[in-house]
């Protein structure tokens, strides 16, 4: 790892003014649990001459309930103790299944929410140093003709990664918002907009997060009235690993119908993958088998798997299938 | 370079280090540390693990900066320190890791004990999938991972009075030594059965 001077900000706003202004200088990083950037910069993908500590702030580690019951989480608050919060896994049982099933637990007791979230892909070709490809600023997503099993199925194009966060699935099913603040001020996006697809945006990152900018806080709205949720991630060991697949779904019943629903697929697309056609189509309908085949059917429908990764498909509607029969069977 | 004060195993420690180096790197390359392992250095393997504040943590991907102001401590901080110099205290855990033979090369034995008593320091009647779970981020290549959890239940089991379960290879130790100490003396079996290549 390159040598670098480490910046000690007392506040956000400090903080902030240190970050370059345009996303193409990349002087300068965040580092908060250091988990993900630490290996970036063994690897030299990147080599900031400034690492901005945000351990150093005061006010951004921690968990708060609202009166209106809902939950704001600091930005460095740790996997750890994300994990352990018994009121958290009572009301948002998703959030706290996603966070335990991240890494080991060393790497919990270090790693932060905001980390999470802002970390980068997994992909063997971003990875690898001899690789110069399209996520690095190269011409090429290798994976395409390459070696792609772990690639995405969903949402893939020109860059075919797939968004490596458990976190991000279950917020982004629980309606999270994140709080961003740069020196222009504070603004706050739904954690779905706060992913890009590369076909959308810049293809050298994942999220709409500005150069100069930090993710300080992650709302989770109150849950509904009878709101379920569950994560479920399959990995291909069963001590740590990525997910292969994972799937977040919050749902609601009525009676014997299904109020509403929402399902966010992992690792199979760039981005968590919100399926809202299926969503809607489900509202409404009798609790039952057919519920369950329609979701893991039109869920997967838009589906273009590449050489490798086609097992993902079945893996994927499996997931869904398990979800729905442990929330409403 | 940087001065750096570490709190390291109960000691108070100085030494200058550039800014981009590790904790695990401070400990080996600087303060003579070497019980905790540079397997990876990339998160994957365990083998650095060391307690922050008695949390586990991979020392390799903690930078030194950042271990100021809590308290580190490393497998040669994990023993109580002895009363009298002739004494040398053990864990519980290095007692029932040595005991149970579950280990081989060492190499992943640090960072499995410090994972261990962490999990001991929160939950001191952890079940068998808890322990595994404790451990899950450490990787051994030789032992296997049966003796290593047997280990932990059988640190756990002493520590709370019980004899049970106690491993395989406990139970095999006691019954040796009971043999050795009810045979009449020492050197009588060799003595009155020679051996296929004993000398007649
Ligand atoms: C062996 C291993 C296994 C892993 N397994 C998993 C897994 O199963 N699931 C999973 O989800 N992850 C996994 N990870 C990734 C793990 O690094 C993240 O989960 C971790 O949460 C990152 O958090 P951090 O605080 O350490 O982030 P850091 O490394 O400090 O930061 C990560 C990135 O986010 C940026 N950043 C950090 N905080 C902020 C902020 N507040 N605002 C804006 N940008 C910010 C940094 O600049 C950096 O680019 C694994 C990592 C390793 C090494
Ligand atoms: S050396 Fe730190 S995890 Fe392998
Ligand atoms: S004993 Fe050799 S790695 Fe575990």
């Amino acid at each position: 790892m390159k040598n670098f001077e480490m910046a000690l900000p007392n506040s956000v706003d400090e903080a902030v003014g240190l970050l370059p202004k345009t996303l193409s200088d990349d002087r300068a990083r965040l580092l908060a649990g250091g988990q993900d950037l630490l290996t970036e910069m063994k690897e030299y993908l990147v080599e900031p001459d400034l690492v901005v500590n945000l351990k150093s702030i005061p006010d951004l580690d921690g968990v708060v309930w609202a009166s209106d019951g809902s939950l704001e989480i600091g930005a460095l608050t740790t996997l750890a103790s994300l994990e352990k919060d018994a009121s958290i896994a009572a009301a948002f049982p998703a959030l706290v299944q996603a966070a335990a099933s991240i890494a080991s637990p060393q790497i919990r007791s270090a790693a932060t929410v905001g980390g999470n979230l802002n970390q980068r892909p997994r992909c063997w070709y971003y990875r690898s140093e001899d690789y110069p490809c399209l996520k690095k600023g190269g011409t090429e997503c290798f994976s395409y003709y390459g070696k792609n099993r772990y690639n995405a199925i969903l949402g893939g194009g020109p860059s075919y990664i797939v968004h490596p966060s458990d976190l991000a699935p279950a917020l982004v099913a629980l309606g999270a918002e994140v709080q961003l603040i740069s020196p222009r001020g504070e603004r706050v996006l739904t954690l779905e907009e706060f992913f890009v697809l590369p076909s959308e945006g810049d293809v050298l990152r994942e999220t709409r997060l500005a150069a100069d900018e930090v993710l300080t806080r992650i709302r989770v709205p109150a849950p509904a009235a009878g709101q379920r949720s569950i994560y479920l991630k399959f990995k291909e060991r069963d001590a740590y690993d990525f997910a292969l697949a994972a799937v977040a779904l919050v749902l609601q019943t009525d009676g014997d119908k299904l109020a509403s629903c929402r399902l966010v697929l992992g690792a199979v697309a760039p981005v968590p993958w919100r399926c809202t056609r299926t969503e809607r189509k489900l509202a409404g309908r009798p609790l039952g088998e057919e519920l369950v085949a329609l979701a893991a059917q039109d869920a997967l429908a838009d589906a273009e798997p590449l050489s490798e990764n086609g097992y993902k498909v079945p893996l994927t509607q499996g997931l869904i299938a398990e979800a729905f029969e442990a929330l409403t069977i | 370079m940087r001065v750096l004060q570490l709190q390291v195993n109960g000691d108070t420690l100085e030494t200058a280090a550039p800014v981009h180096w590790t904790l695990l790197e401070v400990l080996r390359y600087r303060l003579g540390l070497v019980g905790s392992k540079q397997g990876c250095d990339k998160g994957d393997c365990g083998a650095c693990t060391v307690l922050l504040d008695g949390k586990p943590v991979l020392s390799c991907l903690t930078l030194a900066a950042n271990a100021v102001g809590h308290e580190v401590t490393t497998i040669e901080g994990l023993a109580p320190k002895p009363e009298t110099t002739s004494e040398p205290a053990l864990d519980p855990i290095q007692r029932a890791f040595d005991d149970c033979g579950a280990l081989q090369c060492g190499f992943c034995q640090p960072g499995m004990m410090l994972s261990a008593r962490a999990l001991l320091n929160t939950n001191a009647h952890p079940t068998r999938k808890e322990i595994q779970q404790a451990l899950s981020g450490n990787l051994c290549r030789c032992t296997g991972y049966t003796q290593i959890v047997q280990a932990v239940e059988t640190a756990v089991a002493r520590v709370s009075g019980k004899t049970e379960p106690d491993c395989a290879w406990v139970a095999e130790l006691a019954r040796d030594r009971a043999q050795i100490d009810s045979a009449p003396n020492e050197a009588s079996p060799s003595s009155t059965t020679p051996g296929p290549g004993a000398p007649s």
